[in-house]
């Protein structure tokens, strides 16, 4: 067994943006090859499953408010379906550019890589423009109803993931411009990041599914 | 061979980590240090809700409320169920325990993801500051550690507020805890270490992350619906406009159920690792324990509407958790019978550890067959929200996994600070916590079934004497900590010197120096394939037939 420091800095804190980078930066450098093994992406991994729990109680209790506690008379409570069809288009789409940024880099094509990178980023922010706009065209307000509530507090927390992501695309965006910062083989900042964003885009096919559609 | 220890040639690098006692005030590293801080600070907030107990049975020794107002009643209550589920239960027997053994159960030189673990620690006390500082800044919370709307709706709104906060913070370390051990088991294990090898402690805390990981986040969103409830006026929880409260229990005993697995699970762990070693056998079913563990794993998350068989649950919802609750009987029955065999003809030595764990046998099994009881429905709606309730819980979470915690702190010191404790204390400390737990707790279920109702100042006074006699038991618990902690500070720095193995046990965290250097061993891991090798020869351990009848024989 090769040393092992437990103080040199290589291991992930989070998976927020900075550290996701940070990780990058060290990973780059070489530090996680010399001792400590590298289970970054496990660990993210297993975060994404507890995250993934929090998805689901909300969408359990979406759905259990659906089933016993029926919309007041009166009460507004209509969605329109055109934009949010867009942003579900784009947020596909922008799991597909990723995954090419993702091909590029592994076959050492780094313009190519960050080309694709802030396109999917691109497609990200329109996703969240939309969003946006559809929350400003709605007839209800937050404390309007249960419906518009929950509609609020399922959308915004998933919003919430899809801005935490977009930064961070833009940071490994903004990283590969540094020559030997990702290489073919060692890119953690990238592939955590497009393992984060594939997992938001799932949940916005439940979202979309349960929200717009049932 | 039991052991196959690699000759100890190189040493680590020095000056990595801080060194003396400033390092345990340190964002240390290092997981043996973490699990110290966790298990300090975790014993620093048991005191606090210690003399929190102490408020609550003071004012229940009398039939009217005297000495302390009815709601700063409800707020001690509420403090007193956060803090020792939160700071001081989940923290030190997952936390603390968790992360000073299993590097040394899976051969690793450390947790898989350190500064993550020093992240998780860091959060603890200023989420406990900051829970009971709420008392102090216009009132803490007053709905209880289960926070139900509409009540946490309706009692003053900053507390709860505050309350949220620090359970959100409490939670988050969880999980990230709970990261860090499935990482740790399942991809830092030696090389040529298998998982049915591994001490049984691994096995318990793997299965209590997967529930950390699974249910904590659950909460956490609850939590936060309920923050706008009380903030911005949504109405997810309120039935006044329209929410339903009933949801809200759903949710928080999907994690609030796995909760107590979350605590007792560990205990359980913790127990087999400490059995074995004093019986000087094998523990017996090794195979059969770790499935028990994944069936409670997978049943626990299962079960959570027997809580709420009062809250209008429909007869098939009803029927299916009564169903799904007794069947966690089984599994836990058979690691009720595993620990007798593994005792059974052994060895056995009373001391200070064994006592603690043999009385965790004992009050287990007792809350356990109440906990039975309380999932039949006719049964649980006589007896719901009464101290029935109360009596069974402390039996499970205090007889259960705080009587494990001294156990293993008496049995594990010697490996922490390189002294031993002293045994006269330490069995004087187990006889008052014994009997004072249980003048406490066992009259609480005769006051329950006879209609007392829990988390009220004021009782009818024919329930006077059973109460006084109740409060006489947490006196005394009260007094067994002064032995304890005496015997703690005073075996620092005087105890007899343990050595490196004094209990001459197989597990590898005793195949090190005491204490452990930083990265826990000079030179490389030793491979541990039989950690309960006792009492046999070693070369003729089969592992095999660690699981049954020739265990049962070989092992005498």
């Amino acid at each position: 067994m090769t040393a092992f420091s437990p103080s040199s800095d290589q291991s992930p804190t989070d998976t927020l943006a900075p550290s996701l980078a940070q990780g990058a930066e060290l990973l780059a450098h070489g530090a996680a090859e010399e001792g400590h093994p590298d289970h970054r992406m496990f660990g993210l991994a297993t975060f994404l499953v507890a995250d993934g729990m929090t998805f689901a109680g909300f969408f359990a209790a979406y759905l259990t408010f659906r089933a016993v506690n029926p919309l007041p008379a009166g009460a507004i409570y209509e969605l329109e379906l055109i934009l949010p069809t867009i942003n579900t288009v784009l947020l596909v789409v922008s799991s597909f550019t990723f995954h090419r940024a993702a091909k590029q880099l592994r076959q050492n094509q780094l313009g190519a890589c960050r080309l694709w990178l802030l396109v999917t980023a691109g497609l990200g922010l329109a996703f969240l423009g939309g969003q946006m706009v559809e929350y400003f065209s709605l007839p209800f307000g937050l404390t309007d109803n249960l419906y518009a509530s929950t509609f609020y507090a399922l959308t915004g927390f998933h919003g919430l993931h899809v801005t935490l992501g977009a930064l961070m695309i833009l940071i490994v965006w903004w990283q590969a411009r540094i020559p030997g910062k990702f290489t073919a083989d060692h890119h953690f900042g990238v592939e955590a990041a497009e393992l984060y964003w594939h997992f938001v885009d799932g949940i916005w096919l439940i979202l979309y599914g349960i929200l717009y559609l049932l | 061979m039991t052991i196959a220890l690699p000759p100890q040639t190189s040493s680590s690098p020095p000056g990595l980590q801080p060194e003396g006692w400033l390092r345990y005030l340190s964002f240390s590293l290092d997981h043996k240090v973490i699990g110290l801080q966790y298990m300090v600070a975790g014993f620093f907030f048991y005191l606090v809700g210690g003399a929190l107990a102490g408020m609550i049975r003071v004012e229940l020794a009398s039939p009217i409320s005297d000495f302390i107002g009815r709601e700063t009643y409800n707020e001690v209550l509420t403090l007193h169920g956060t803090v020792m589920i939160f700071l001081w239960i989940v923290p030190v027997v997952n936390g603390a325990f968790g992360n000073y053994l299993i590097p040394f159960y899976v051969g690793a030189r450390d947790m898989a993801f350190p500064r993550l673990n020093a992240v998780a620690f860091w959060l603890i006390p200023p989420a406990g500051f900051l829970l009971i500082a709420s008392y102090f800044i216009g009132g803490a919370a007053q709905s209880g550690w289960t926070a139900y709307p509409p009540l946490s709706l309706t009692t003053p709104a900053a507390g709860q507020v505050v309350w949220i906060l620090s359970v959100l913070l409490l939670g988050g370390s969880s999980i990230f805890g709970g990261i860090n051990f499935i990482a740790t088991v399942l991809k830092m294990r030696r090389p040529g270490l298998k998982m049915m090898q591994l001490p049984m402690y691994c096995w318990a805390m793997l299965g209590t992350s997967i529930l950390v990981v699974l249910s904590t986040p659950v909460l956490a969103g609850t939590l936060v619906l309920l923050s706008f409830d009380i903030i911005a006026h949504t109405g997810f929880f309120n039935p006044a406009l329209g929410g339903n409260a009933v949801v809200y229990q759903h949710l928080f005993w999907f994690y609030s159920h796995p909760a107590v697995y979350i605590m007792v699970l560990p205990a359980f762990g913790l127990v087999s690792e400490i059995l074995p070693v004093h019986a000087r056998k094998p523990l017996f079913g090794y195979t059969t324990m770790v499935y028990s563990i994944l069936a409670i794993v997978f049943l626990g998350l299962i079960v959570w509407a027997h809580h709420m068989f009062t809250s209008a649950t429909p007869p098939w919802m009803r029927l299916f958790f009564t169903i799904a609750t007794a069947f966690i009987a089984v599994p836990t029955g058979i690691k009720f019978f595993n620990w007798l065999a593994t005792l059974w003809g052994g060895k056995i030595a009373l001391n200070s550890a064994m006592l603690f764990s043999c009385a965790f046998i004992l009050h287990f099994v007792f809350g356990g067959i109440t906990g039975v009881a309380l999932a039949q429905v006719p049964f649980d709606i006589h007896v719901h929200d009464t101290y029935f309730v109360v009596g069974h819980f402390h039996y499970v979470v205090y007889g259960g996994t705080v009587f494990v915690i001294f156990g293993s702190i008496y049995h594990w010191y010697p490996k922490f600070t390189g002294r031993m404790l002293n045994e006269d204390l330490g069995r004087f400390h187990f006889l008052i916590t014994f009997i004072g737990f249980n003048l406490c707790f066992a009259p609480q279920h005769w006051l329950g079934l006879n209609g007392m109702p829990r988390r009220v100042a004021e009782y009818d006074p024919q329930f006077t004497l059973v109460n006084q006699i109740s409060s006489v038991g947490a006196l005394l618990m009260a007094l067994s900590t002064l032995p304890f902690l005496i015997n703690v500070f005073w075996s620092a720095f005087s105890g007899k010197v343990a050595g490196d193995n004094p209990w001459n046990a197989l597990t590898p965290e005793w195949l090190t120096t005491s204490p452990p250097p930083v990265e826990n061993w000079k030179g490389e891991a030793p491979l541990v394939t039989h950690p309960y090798g006792y009492g046999v020869p070693p070369g003729q351990i089969d592992l095999k037939a660690a699981t049954g009848r020739e265990l049962w024989s070989s092992g005498q």
